[in-house]
């Protein structure tokens, strides 16, 4: 007997559902086996975590405070994927957002007290647009490979906060860490340590949902993901769609940054590169690149990432262990795609097939 | 400290850290030759980097560590094989897939393998022997180039798997087959190749090169086991193979510049250079390097209408059952 897969007519809702679900029961198995071998009881370790992400109110704001970014991040590199561009770039322009907003905070003293938040704000979505813009510019002018440019200026972007936070910006106090932003610029909190940045990124993902499926430029950016040769039959311009998109796509992972240091970090400082926008590939990628999926996706990474955290501490559990999940849950995933492209059938033996 | 010491000396310590590198770019462009692109090395390498450590913690014997390392990063990139030829995803995210469970793996057992003394911690244990340099009588004491001939045992390795890489992919039938592979499957399959088996087996045998290349770092180059001890070294991998041209015999070019650039930046560092550069600028400065040369090779690559062009059916999933 032979296994063929042949290439589906049509996609099937009802398997395009089932397989992530089925998927990620795959990954919660094969997580089982790695804790299992490292003397863990699985069923104990996932009800810890679960605890430790839901477990109270306190830990559910906490893991709400972890989505806010990974959401925005998962939303910036969803935008770049639409286009198989693979920015995997997002981490440092996240970073670049947070340095765009510590210079206003540190240098922009010249401005009225109510303007710090805003202008900080716009400044840095700019420098995260610029740091995606860079990359797009490359592969749309010269077709520069984009996993690596978005990749090493991560390293560059990362070092250059810490010569800011560690030299060049350091508050005169202590021996990292830029002065704390004045308190009048803080993004308040709206139900314990949630703050007011879930409206932005819950807003953002109705403005690109609408803008990724209910406009022409939506509609555009799907087809070069889909067909770039028939997409620019149809007089649909790859150069520019390319740059406009990464431009978009920084300026939100540099808005994740903004947020996040506005609302609870409030300085630039050691750990600014928390590794959300690595996340973020993952949220993208498991969203099928759907806005409103992004949602449900990056509560559950929050919630990997807070559940871990309670593992190291209550269990004893290394905290890597957050890691290989995620790596668990891509792989059945990506393995199970080909079940929605392809229906399987099973063949006999060769002489049918010839027949 | 003369120069000619001074050039002696970076061009070791280049040698120590290009090893790694090599090992694993002639992975990457094995498995590229043959259209697959495998972003994974970064967790693969660590993998590998964790394998021969821990052997050799537990064994003492280095190269039976390095037979592990080797083993393993070929099972994880069989892994990858199996996702994008058998499952046909799309390379790019599963090699993020292999890189972020290879990493996390990797760290997880570091802090499972160890002594109990240790608290079943890797880190901060140390070999009971590692591969040392060894001096060729005679041609070691030449200036500057001395350095060639005072290496370890995984460098001269290097000396002979490089050529035999280049004649192997250029000058012999099996190697044309190869490359027939990664520039068009179709014909390819018309010709009688099973393209799936010849993207398999290239696969494995990059994961096996660059599970070697981890295991020269912790073995050899800093024979110790530190979370995330690639430091990004994987990634680096994949601009090597461009600056390499997919040709194995220039694999060597790339990995002396990048290795060079980040050994001259530690001497210099050494030197007390980080008064004027700051030493996180210094950090950097091989990925900015690194991202400058590859945006520039892109470029002259395209005014030479690709002469140095990439296999054509890099990145691609291919199956004979596809309408």
């Amino acid at each position: 007997m032979r296994i063929r897969f042949e290439k589906r007519d049509y996609r099937s809702k009802r398997i395009a559902i089932l397989v992530p679900i089925i998927s990620l029961l795959v990954s919660f198995l094969l997580g089982a086996i790695v804790l299992g071998f490292s003397h863990a009881n699985p069923l104990q370790t996932y009800g810890a975590m679960i605890k430790g992400a839901f477990g109270s109110q306190m830990k559910l704001q906490y893991t709400l405070v972890k989505a806010i970014p990974l959401l925005l991040c998962g939303l910036s590199v969803g935008i770049a994927f639409r286009l198989k561009f693979w920015n995997i770039g997002a981490e440092g322009q996240y970073v670049g957002g947070v340095i765009g907003i510590t210079w206003v905070m540190q240098f922009w003293t010249f401005l009225p007290e109510a303007l710090l938040l805003p202008v900080g704000i716009i400044v840095g979505v700019l420098t995260g647009a610029l740091l995606g813009g860079i990359p797009g510019v490359l592969k749309a002018q010269w077709s520069v490979d984009e996993t690596l440019t978005t990749l090493m200026m991560n390293y560059i972007i990362i070092g250059y906060a810490e010569y800011l936070y560690i030299n060049a910006w350091k508050a005169p106090l202590g021996n990292m860490g830029t002065v704390p932003y004045p308190k009048v610029a803080w993004l308040p909190k709206i139900w314990g340590r949630v703050h007011a940045g879930i409206f932005f990124a819950l807003a953002l993902v109705v403005i690109l949902w609408f803008v990724l499926y209910k406009t022409r430029w939506g509609f555009e950016l799907n087809m070069i993901g889909k067909n770039q040769r028939a997409a620019q039959c149809q007089g649909v311009s790859i150069k520019k769609n390319i740059i406009l998109a990464m431009l978009l796509s920084g300026a939100i992972a540099g808005l994740a940054g903004v947020i996040d240091s506005a609302a609870v970090t409030h300085q630039l400082t050691k750990g600014v590169d928390a590794g959300y926008g690595f996340t973020g590939i993952i949220i993208a990628w498991m969203s099928g690149l759907n806005p409103f999926v992004s949602i449900i996706i990056s509560i559950i990474m929050a919630a990997l990432e807070t559940g871990t955290d309670a593992l190291q501490m209550k269990l004893g559990l290394p905290s890597a262990m957050g890691e290989v999940l995620q790596g668990l849950i891509l792989i059945p995933l990506l393995a199970g795609n080909i079940f929605i492209e392809y229906r399987v059938l099973f063949i006999r033996s060769h002489k049918e097939l010839s027949v | 400290m003369n120069m000619v010491d001074f050039i002696t000396k970076l061009l070791a310590a280049t040698l120590a850290m290009g090893t790694s590198l090599t090992y694993a770019t002639l992975g990457e462009v094995y498995t590229q030759k043959t259209g697959i692109l495998n972003l994974g090395m970064e967790g693969i390498m660590l993998m590998g980097a964790l394998a021969g450590f821990t052997t050799a913690f537990n064994t003492g014997n280095l190269f039976l560590a390095m037979l592990m390392a080797m083993f393993v990063g070929g099972l994880f990139s069989l892994l990858h094989a199996f996702l994008c030829i058998t499952m046909r995803a799309n390379q790019v995210p599963a090699g993020l897939a292999i890189t972020i469970f290879g990493t996390g793996l990797a760290n997880f057992l570091g802090e499972r393998l160890g002594p109990a003394s240790n608290n079943f911690n890797l880190t901060g244990m140390n070999l009971p022997s590692t591969f040392s340099n060894i001096a060729i009588p005679g041609l070691s004491n030449i200036p500057i180039f001395g350095a060639l001939f005072n290496v370890s045992i995984l460098t001269y390795g290097l000396y002979i798997l490089i050529p035999f890489s280049w004649f192997f992919m250029y000058r012999t039938k099996h190697g044309m087959v190869v490359r027939a592979v990664g520039e068009s499957p179709k014909t390819a399959t018309a010709l009688g190749i099973s393209v799936s088996k010849i993207r398999y087996l290239y696969t494995t045998l990059g994961g096996v090169l660059a599970g070697l290349g981890g295991a020269c770092l912790s073995l050899s180059f800093t024979p110790s086991w530190n979370q995330g001890m690639t430091g990004g070294k994987g990634w680096i991998v994949i601009a090597l193979v461009i600056f390499s041209t997919w040709n194995p015999g220039r694999v060597v070019i790339g990995t002396l510049i990048f290795g060079g650039i980040t050994s001259l930046q530690f001497s210099l560092q050494a030197a007390g250079l980080k008064m004027v550069i700051p030493s996180q600028f210094l950090g950097f400065s091989p990925y900015l390097i690194t991202l400058i040369a590859l945006a520039g090779m892109t470029i002259i690559n395209q005014k030479k209408k690709g002469s140095f062009a990439s296999p054509a059916a890099l990145g691609t999933s291919f199956a004979i059952d596809d309408k």
